[in-house]
């Protein structure tokens, strides 16, 4: 379980970014996961309260978007959605797709700061 | 969004710092000329016998060393010590993955000029080092023949994260019935058109072709 790790990130970084700008007093983390980044969403919810603990950001919330994710069919020549991330192939014609073009996110989007 | 609360725009990723600290890691691995692959796998899966026996067989003509992560002990970096090549530990303490700049601490000291192949021996652990690349030139992914034949299902994001698997223990493969079809299936199903190399370093079974693995990808990394 490296979801402890992923959320000190998170703070790191949340703060960070709160200093470089004055110092904000942060609110909520807004965070873009994606389905085939290896971070489990439950996991990394309640590691996030952990890793806030003793820190400015203590009682914020993390707002989780999740995004799903697709590959690059060869044979469609189109991005198709992964219907599980077991078996990497066209959801449409069936083929062989490896090429991960969307799902391996983990991306702090944004940052909810009092005015 | 509450009254009194604005949005800052951020759009970076989490691990931008490991990810910026290893780019460098592989830009000084290239400055240096040494050819860097790690290792992931479950635990007890044989990374320490394949890389000590690696290490031994690369020695007369290669400058080799290793790095070896583990939560707890310095029994892996002793034993790997015994080929002879120059080794150190990077103990995690409770962390159950390798992360750049643990890579970066452990090389202090040592001219990497000096090697021709470096590797890392991560923890063993198949879920979390797929997260953090460590600057590495190529990333192996060990399953043994008595984990059975669907780790590669059980496990894709590291799968789908390595560039080689190499199935290991191959001279318990019938003792283990051990079907290397159906596990080649599973590998080609998370990772279409991966390399599977499968070896045995109690035997020697598929030692050369290891071996050639490294020292073709080496001599293609010098020629780019």
């Amino acid at each position: 379980m490296h979801e402890l790790s992923i959320a000190m990130s998170i703070v790191d970084l949340a703060q960070e970014e709160s200093r470089s700008r004055g110092g904000l007093r942060i609110n909520a983390v807004h965070l873009r996961l994606g389905a085939l980044s290896g971070v489990v969403r439950d996991a990394l919810l309640s590691s996030y309260e952990m890793a806030c603990h003793d820190t400015p950001l203590a009682g914020s919330q993390l707002i989780i978007e999740d995004v799903p994710g697709m590959v690059y069919c060869p044979a469609c020549a189109a991005s198709r959605p992964v219907r599980t991330s077991e078996w990497f192939c066209c959801s449409v014609c069936g083929a062989v797709a490896s090429r991960i073009v969307q799902g391996k996110e983990l991306e702090l989007v944004s940052l909810e700061v009092e005015e | 969004m509450s009254p009194g609360t604005r949005i800052l725009e951020v759009r970076q990723n989490v691990l931008k710092k490991n990810d910026l600290l290893a780019r460098a890691l592989r830009q000084r691995f290239r400055d240096a000329g040494v050819f860097v692959a790690s290792m992931v796998s479950s635990p007890g899966s044989g990374k320490t016998t394949l890389l000590e026996k690696t290490l031994t067989l690369l020695r007369p003509e290669f400058r080799v060393a290793a790095l070896v992560g583990d939560l707890a002990t310095e029994n892996d970096s002793l034993r790997l010590a015994r080929s002879g090549a120059p080794v150190r530990q990077i103990t995690t303490g409770t962390l159950c993955h390798l992360e750049a700049a643990m890579v970066e601490t452990a090389l202090e000291g040592w001219n990497l000029a000096g090697l021709d192949f470096l590797f890392i021996e991560n923890v063993g652990n198949l879920v979390c080092p797929s997260s953090y690349d460590l600057g590495e030139d190529i990333r192996l992914v060990l399953m043994s023949v008595t984990e059975g034949e669907d780790k590669p299902l059980k496990y894709p994001t590291i799968f789908n994260s390595a560039d080689v698997a190499v199935i290991t223990k191959m001279d318990l493969a019938a003792a283990a019935e051990f079907d290397l079809a159906a596990a080649c299936r599973n590998v080609e199903a998370v990772r279409p058109g991966m390399q599977v190399v499968k070896v045995s370093a109690k035997t020697g079974e598929g030692m050369d072709a290891w071996l050639d693995l490294f020292k073709s990808r080496r001599a293609a990394m010098k020629r780019a």
